[in-house]
C-alpha cells in the first residue's frame, strides 16, 4: 500500500501570501474555498512572469517570446491532462471556468444530439451552472429534465436514479462533489449505471479536482469539467475534458480566430481538437497559472490533500455541534462521503448576520444559497451558512469559527427574553 | 457593544412592528433579494385622501432586512403618498442608524424597494381602472 505523506500545514500556509496579511491585528481565517480558493505565490509568480517576460499571443508569433508563450500554454494543457489522467492533452479544452465548459457541451453536443422528448437526468444537488444551461437547451428543444432526489443526509437516492434511467436519457449530469452540502457522490457507480442505460455522462468536478485524486478514465464518464480558480489557480482558467471521438464529432461552440484551419468568405474548415473549441485569444496567463497551481497540488499529493481536508471535516463535524448550541448541520454525517464543506444554520441568527459578525473577526464564510437554490428549497431554507476548506485550512480556523459563532449568538441573545 | 447590531435593531428583528397581513389591501408588493433569499411582502391600506392608514408586512431574512422593514412600516403609517414617494435610501439608512457595508446594502434597502414597487403598481392599476371608468 502506498504511503500517504501527511500535508504539512505550516509549510503550506507559508506559501500563501494573503495569510500573512494583517486584518486589524488578526490573520485571515478563510473558510470560503468552495467559492474560490486562495492562491499560492507560485501561481501569482507564473502569471506575473508571463505578463512581464513573454506576454505574446499563442500559436502565432514566429519569434522567441511567441514560442515561449505557446510552449507554456501547451505545457499547462499537458499538466491539466495528467492531473485528471486524461489519455492525452488533445482531450483538454481550455475554458474560463466550469460554467463555460458546461455551456460549451450544452450548446455544441446538446444542440446536435438533444431533440424533442429526449430526456436529460440531473440531480437536485446541482449548482446553477449545471442546471440553467440544460434548462435553456431543453426549453429550446422541447426536451425533458428529470432530477435525482437526495435524502435527509444529502445523499442521492440511487433507487430513484435507476428508475429515471429507465426513461433512456441521452445524458446524465451530476456533481462529483456537491458545493451545497459537500456530498461526495459515487461517481464511478453512477457513471456505470448511466452508461449501461445508454446515456452519456457529464460530471461537474468543480468541487472535486481541488480536493481529491480524479481519474477521468477510471470514472468512465464522457465529459468532465472544472474551474481553475477553485483549484488554487487564477480566475479565468478551467477545463473541459471529453473523450476525443466526442470532441471530433461536436460542432464548434464559438467562431473566430484560432478555431479555424482555412477561411474563405463563404466557407470555412475548422481546426483540430481541442483548438476547434478555443476561438479567440485565450486567457493565456490564467491557463499558465492553473498549470502552476496543479503542479503545486501534485507536489503535495492529492491523497495527502484529501486526508488533510477529511481530518478537518471530522474535526468540524465533531466540534461544531458540541460547542455551538442550536446549530443544525446539513449534508452527510461522516467525512467518508463528505468533502471539506460544512453547511449549517444557527438558531436565531440568520446566516447573513453570522457572516457579517464573523467578518469582524476576519473570518470569511459564505452565507446565502451558494448558487444552489433548488437544493435550498428541498432543505426548506432560504439561506444557509457554509464553511469550506482547502490545503491551507487548519484546526485553528475551525476553533476560531466556533468562537466566532458563540460570540454572534451572544450578541443576538442580548436583551432577549 | 456592537454598532451594527445595536439593541434597537435586534429589538425590531425579534419583535417586528406591523408584522402580518391586511384583510383588504390597496397595494401589495413582494420583494426578494435573489442573492441571499431575503423576502418581504408589503401590504398597504390607503385612505381616500391618499394617506397610508394601514400597513403590514411578512417576510423572512436577516436582522438588517427585517428590522429595516419593521422601522420603515412604522415610519410610513399615517403619512401621505406623495410624502412617501420622496423617501430615499438616505432616509432609510438614517432611521436604521448604522453603518452598512456595500455587501449588506441590499438587505437594508429591500423594504424601501418593495415599498416603491407597491406604489408604482398601484399607480399603474389606478390608471387602468380610470381608463375603464372613462
Amino acid at each position: 500500500m502506498a504511503i500517504v505523506r501527511p500535508l504539512d500545514p505550516v509549510a503550506v500556509r507559508a506559501d500563501f501570501p494573503i495569510l500573512a496579511r494583517d486584518f486589524n491585528g488578526r490573520r485571515l481565517t478563510y473558510l470560503d474555498s468552495a467559492a474560490t480558493s486562495l492562491k499560492p505565490r507560485v501561481v501569482a509568480d507564473a502569471v506575473s512572469d508571463y505578463l512581464t517576460q513573454y506576454s505574446a499571443n499563442v500559436h502565432r508569433g514566429i519569434y522567441q517570446i511567441g514560442e515561449e508563450a505557446t510552449a507554456a500554454y501547451e505545457r499547462a494543457r499537458v499538466t491539466i491532462a495528467r492531473f485528471i489522467n486524461a489519455s492525452g492533452a488533445h482531450e483538454i479544452v481550455m475554458v474560463r471556468n466550469a460554467t463555460e465548459a458546461i455551456n460549451l457541451v450544452a450548446y455544441s453536443w446538446g444542440r446536435r444530439n438533444i431533440g424533442r422528448a429526449d430526456t436529460i437526468v440531473l440531480t437536485e444537488l446541482e449548482h446553477h451552472s449545471n442546471l440553467v444551461p440544460w434548462q435553456l437547451l431543453t426549453q429550446e428543444r422541447d426536451a425533458d429534465l428529470e432530477f435525482v432526489p437526495f435524502d435527509e443526509d444529502g445523499v442521492l437516492n440511487l433507487d430513484s436514479f435507476d428508475v429515471l434511467l429507465r426513461t433512456r436519457p441521452k445524458l446524465v449530469c451530476f456533481p462529483h462533489v456537491s458545493n451545497g452540502l459537500g456530498t461526495i457522490n459515487p461517481a464511478r457507480e453512477m457513471t456505470r449505471r448511466a452508461k449501461d442505460a445508454g446515456a452519456l455522462v457529464l460530471i461537474d468536478g468543480a468541487q472535486a479536482v481541488p480536493h481529491e485524486p480524479v481519474d477521468v478514465q477510471a470514472l468512465g464518464c464522457d465529459f468532465y469539467v472544472f474551474s481553475g480558480h477553485k483549484a488554487l489557480g487564477p480566475p479565468g482558467s478551467g477545463a473541459l475534458w471529453a473523450r476525443r471521438e466526442l470532441l471530433e464529432e461536436m460542432p464548434p461552440f464559438m467562431g473566430g480566430g484560432e478555431m479555424i484551419r482555412d477561411v474563405h468568405l463563404r466557407r470555412v474548415t475548422f481546426n483540430d481538437v481541442p483548438y476547434k473549441f478555443e476561438a479567440g485569444t485565450p486567457d493565456i496567463g490564467a491557463a499558465i497559472g492553473l498549470g502552476a497551481a496543479l503542479d503545486y497540488l501534485s507536489a503535495i499529493g492529492m491523497e495527502s490533500v484529501r486526508a488533510h481536508e477529511k481530518e478537518l471535516t471530522d474535526y468540524a463535524l465533531d466540534a461544531l455541534p458540541r460547542e455551538v448550541s442550536g446549530i443544525r448541520i446539513y449534508g452527510p454525517r461522516s467525512s467518508s462521503n463528505r468533502g471539506g464543506i460544512v453547511t449549517f444554520n444557527v438558531e436565531g441568527v440568520h446566516p447573513h448576520d453570522l457572516a457579517t459578525l464573523l467578518d469582524r473577526e476576519a473570518i470569511a464564510i459564505r452565507a446565502g444559497h451558494h448558487c444552489t437554490q433548488p437544493l435550498h428549497e428541498r432543505l426548506g431554507e432560504a439561506a444557509t451558512a457554509r464553511a469550506s476548506f482547502s490545503v491551507y485550512s487548519d484546526r485553528d480556523d475551525i476553533d476560531r469559527l466556533v468562537q466566532g459563532l458563540g460570540k454572534a449568538q451572544r450578541i443576538f441573545a442580548r436583551g432577549a427574553n | 457593544m456592537d454598532d451594527l447590531y445595536r439593541d434597537e435593531i435586534l429589538e425590531h428583528y425579534r419583535n417586528p412592528r406591523n408584522f402580518g397581513t391586511l384583510e383588504h389591501a390597496d397595494a401589495v408588493s413582494e420583494g426578494a433579494n435573489p442573492l441571499c433569499g431575503d423576502r418581504i411582502t408589503l401590504m398597504l391600506g390607503i385612505g381616500d385622501g391618499g394617506t397610508i392608514e394601514e400597513v403590514a408586512f411578512t417576510g423572512r431574512g436577516c436582522a438588517i432586512s427585517q428590522a429595516s422593514a419593521s422601522m420603515l412600516t412604522d415610519e410610513i403609517k399615517g403619512k401621505q403618498l406623495d410624502e412617501i414617494a420622496r423617501l430615499g435610501r438616505e432616509d432609510v439608512l438614517e432611521t436604521l442608524g448604522i453603518e452598512i457595508s456595500p455587501a449588506r446594502l441590499k438587505c437594508a434597502l429591500l423594504s424601501l424597494q418593495t415599498l416603491r414597487q407597491a406604489l408604482a403598481e398601484r399607480v399603474v392599476w389606478q390608471a387602468s381602472t380610470d381608463e375603464t371608468a372613462r
